[in-house]
């Protein structure tokens, strides 16, 4: 785990949350997603964050990450307020916010070392790679950051190749690579086996171990409040609820969650 | 279990099935028609008509690669092609004219690459209609009429493009007919590969053909990365069509127009997935002189020439069903379940066997 990217060393820990979202809200159209959300995301804890579907957890997400932007509201990046017209993936990244999407983060055709790269290769001044040097490094992360080791899986396998569950590990292992102060993962369990599962609940642990935060979507309750620190509930655009999985057991956070829906 | 990581062979050596298919076509037709392929000027004549289809073809596999489709750039050889004669012969602008030339075909591309990233038309469908654009804007402007470029030859324009520069050296009759657009095609062929394989800009494209979501997600500007794309195939298209018109000392309307399945083929024979995410130049310049050696080899073994599409359409399907069967363990799987060769789907042995059990897809 000591392996780390020294051009994008993380910035001293001076700061309380990683993310704030202060009363954003989000229209598609006439069609209100979010509504009024506040949030805050602290340095080293796992927020899950759960809702029915279209609950508005996914389009949340993307706000905090830059893939869609607020129609109003207030983002803050390590306690700083930034400009959310501005606000971009490529910015998320330069902030050190990383995401882990269920079926979306890599390209199935591609070789692991250019998943690992693509967006930010290490070129010469013209653009051209330097694959010697990517291969090396993604090498070194599949071997010491995710523990692929001895199972065959090199750096020129195509993602095709790879389990679910292995998919989820390198996603996240490039994540961690990229010194993420804060990992989104959107369903990373979802369509998974059982034993699969087990492994992608290690590396979220691993992300907590290491000192950096995460958010963790989730369908599968048991799961989240499994590792979870702190749970958000989501219904209908807005946070209803905020527990933490010492207050609920799973089958009485399943009972609200039908409750919400029966209420609405 | 390791094979199932493995990296099959076709991958590993770009472009190898089909490199083996033209050398395996090669011999055929040097034994069906020996007094031509055992001849050193049907070579010198490939490398003077075979440059503007390759460049085509280079374009398209970016193209192609990036999970998009060009239908206009038989369009674009017959208006940039327009442009550079008009220019160069009413005009007298000389390598003007070339620079307004390609600029014709960069503007063309653009507009393309304009449309389908930012307005969302599909590519099949917006290139379908600036083909039809293009051509009868050509065809307005010009009047119908075709130029002849009488003279031309003693120009530096022409000289420098399609020249043959060893006219007049001591040696076999082959070299002083090799002419220039071979070695600026080679220059461009090489320099691509190493975008397509070793640049930013290469990488890119290949994500983008597997997936614009994943793309977008990883951070890559993919309207701007699909603008650059079709403005490259314009550029490429551009360049063909100087090429086409000055080696034919000619100018005509539908000069481009043979090129729209000529070209497709080559980059589909060499390789390039239909579904992009994948790409190979090396495979699409075998392509190519696959095609052109086609056309060649059949006639000269004494098949009219109404035969030549019917055999480079099926040697097309035959490429094209041969890269799913070799390279797509999923649909391979289904094709054998649809023929019934297979009675449980999944059940296939290790060495072909997609994780099937735990896929997300």
């Amino acid at each position: 785990m000591e392996l780390t990217n020294d051009a994008n060393a993380p910035a001293a820990q001076t700061y309380a949350n990683i993310v704030r979202l202060e009363n954003v809200q989000k229209f598609f159209g006439a069609v209100q997603a979010l509504s009024d959300i506040t949030l805050s995301i602290g340095r080293n804890e796992i927020v899950g964050l759960i809702g029915d579907n279209g609950a508005g957890k996914s389009t949340l997400i993307k706000v905090m990450t830059g893939v869609l932007s607020p129609t109003s509201g207030r983002i803050f990046v390590r306690d700083k307020e930034i400009d959310p017209t501005g606000y971009s993936v490529r910015k998320a990244h330069d902030l050190s916010i990383e995401t882990v999407y269920q079926d979306r983060s890599l390209a199935d055709k591609q070789p692991l070392w250019r998943n690992f790269f693509v967006g930010r290769q290490i070129t010469n001044r013209f653009g051209f790679i330097d694959i010697r040097r990517e291969k090396e490094i993604a090498e070194d992360i599949l071997l010491n950051a995710i523990g692929f080791r001895g199972v065959g899986i090199t750096v020129d396998s195509t993602v095709a190749q790879l389990s679910g569950g292995e998919r989820q590990g390198i996603a996240i292992g490039r994540a961690m690579y990229y010194n993420a102060d804060l990992i989104v993962l959107d369903e990373p369990t979802a369509a998974l086996a059982v034993k699969e599962v087990r492994k992608v609940l290690d590396f979220v642990r691993k992300i907590k171990e290491s000192g950096r935060a995460c958010v963790y979507i989730e369908h599968n309750l048991a799961h989240v409040h499994e590792i979870a620190d702190r749970l958000v509930i989501l219904d209908r655009g807005r946070v209803v609820s905020e527990v933490t999985p010492q207050e609920m057991s799973v089958a009485e956070l399943t009972d609200y969650l039908i409750s919400l829906q029966q209420h609405g | 279990m390791a094979d199932r990581y493995s990296i099959p062979i076709t991958r590993r050596f770009e472009g190898l099935p089909i490199i083996v298919v033209f050398f395996v076509l090669l011999g055929l037709f040097m034994y069906t028609a020996p007094q031509v392929f055992l001849a050193p000027f049907i070579y010198t004549t490939f490398l003077s008509t075979l440059p503007p289809l390759i460049l085509l073809a280079i374009g398209l596999t970016f193209v192609i690669g990036s999970g998009e489709i060009d239908l206009s750039f038989p369009a674009i050889i017959g208006f940039s092609g327009f442009v550079f004669a008009v220019l160069f012969k009413e005009y007298e602008l000389g390598w003007l004219a070339v620079a307004a030339g390609l600029g014709s075909g960069i503007l063309v591309g653009f507009v393309n690459g304009v449309l389908i990233a930012k307005v969302g038309i599909p590519s099949f469908i917006t290139t379908l209609g600036t083909q039809f654009f293009w051509f009868g804007m050509a065809t307005v402007l010009s009047g119908g009429k075709s130029y002849a470029l009488r003279g031309a030859n003693e120009t530096s324009v022409w000289q420098g493009i399609v020249g043959r520069p060893f006219a007049g050296f001591d040696g076999p009759i082959w070299l002083g007919q090799v002419p220039m657009q071979a070695f600026w095609t080679l220059i461009i062929v090489i320099f691509l590969w190493f975008i397509m394989n070793r640049h930013r800009f290469g990488e890119h494209v290949l994500f983008i053909g597997d997936s614009n979501d994943v793309s977008r997600v990883l951070g890559i500007d993919v309207d701007r990365e699909k603008i650059k794309i079709f403005t490259l195939m314009g550029f490429l298209a551009g360049i063909a069509a100087i090429m086409l018109t000055l080696e034919n000392k000619n100018y005509f309307g539908n000069q481009g127009q043979g090129y729209l399945l000529t070209a497709i083929a080559s980059v589909l024979i060499g390789g390039t997935s239909i579904f992009g995410g994948r790409a190979t130049i090396i495979g699409t310049v075998f392509g190519c002189l696959i095609i052109g050696m086609i056309e060649a080899g059949l006639v000269a073994s004494g098949l009219t020439g109404a035969w030549v599409r019917t055999i480079q359409g099926l040697v097309f399907l035959i490429a094209i069903i041969s890269y799913l069967y070799l390279e797509e363990p999923q649909k391979r799987a289904e094709m054998a379940a649809r023929f019934g060769l297979k009675r449980e789907f999944g059940r296939t042995g290790s060495a072909e066997k997609p994780p099937v059990a735990d896929r997300q897809t």
